[in-house]
């Protein structure tokens, strides 16, 4: 798919935020000065193509309740696929990511209540024999990323 | 911010999406059989209290041509992480940036901060620029770039217990 210019701008927009109203699609159309199912049809084919990979509310995981943790291990290079296998069987371990550092196994822990983390990582230990690192955030800094289109 | 059973449906019903529809709010109201100036309200809340970060477009980075990444990480000054680790998060290509715990002595470094851009050469540049930043207040650093996703699942709102 091309991305025309009227694309790209929805794009950075869109990144933005959208407005929580009766016709919101024909209040954001306006700005651009296109007709509201000219918007709709635009978003769909982005959807469509996957230029969009989601549209709609992001929820802040952590203030919906549960425990986040993102973890760390050190895996000899002879056992990763090994080990990974036992780290992913947990369905506490919403993703995990080979990295290119000694500590080369790195995921994230999502679970009901603190002492789950500290549980699933206790049994993760137990299953490898291999220390999990723990890497709780501690404070989280604004964000002002946005993919410019 | 408390939320009950209605909140919690209506982000079940909206985790994958805002229907393409000219009355979005309106066919969600209508699937889970509640008014729609009630839907709005409870989402106009969960936005105001944080639980919804914002509604928007997230674009495949891949797609537009942000192909490469790494998770830069950082030994920052305990005195100064909140200012400096703030000003690392307004940088346009930080996607997320964190003060974690340190793991001594396997693990010094205490600042995260994920850096996209194009190539792996740009986000070197764009890893000296925090250097940068950081300046004195920083004691070292390093990068990783991820080689392969291991598992991938979207993070589910999980049932409520009792």
């Amino acid at each position: 798919m091309t991305l025309d210019e009227t694309d790209r701008r929805i794009l950075n927009r869109l990144q933005d935020g959208f407005p929580i109203t009766e016709r919101p699609f024909a209040q954001v159309a306006e700005e651009f000065g296109i007709p509201e199912d000219d918007l709709i049809a635009r978003l769909e084919a982005m959807k469509e193509a996957r230029v969009i990979t989601r549209f709609g509310p992001f929820f802040d995981a952590a203030a919906m309740g549960g425990a986040f943790c993102l973890c760390a291990m050190a895996v000899p290079e002879e056992e990763f696929d090994a080990v990974a296998e036992k780290v992913n069987a947990h369905p506490e371990v919403a993703h995990n990511y080979a990295r290119t550092h000694r500590l080369n196994m790195w995921f994230v822990l999502a679970t009901e209540s603190e002492a789950e983390i500290a549980q699933t990582a206790e049994r993760i230990e137990q299953e490898t024999g291999i220390a999990v690192l723990q890497f709780p955030k501690l404070q989280e800094f604004f964000i002002r990323f946005r993919v410019a289109a | 911010m408390k939320l009950d059973t209605i909140d919690r449906s209506i982000i079940t019903a909206t985790q994958s999406g805002l229907p393409l529809v000219p009355q979005p709010y309106a066919q969600i109201a209508t699937d889970l059989g509640l008014d729609e100036a009630e839907l709005r309200a409870r989402m106009q809340a969960m936005q105001e209290s944080g639980i919804i970060r914002r509604i928007a477009v997230a674009p495949n980075h891949y797609k537009l041509g942000m192909t490469a990444n790494g998770m830069s990480v950082w030994d920052v000054e305990d005195a100064r992480i909140a200012e400096l680790g703030q000003q690392v998060g307004n940088l346009d290509f930080v996607s997320h940036c964190y003060e974690r715990p340190r793991a001594l002595p396997d693990w010094p470094y205490n600042l995260f901060a994920m850096i996209h851009g194009s190539s792996r050469d740009e986000v070197e540049t764009l890893r000296s620029e925090i250097a940068a930043l950081l300046g004195d207040a920083c004691r070292g650093g390093d990068i990783l770039y991820s080689t392969r996703i291991l598992k991938k699942s979207g993070l589910r709102l999980r049932q409520q217990k009792g």
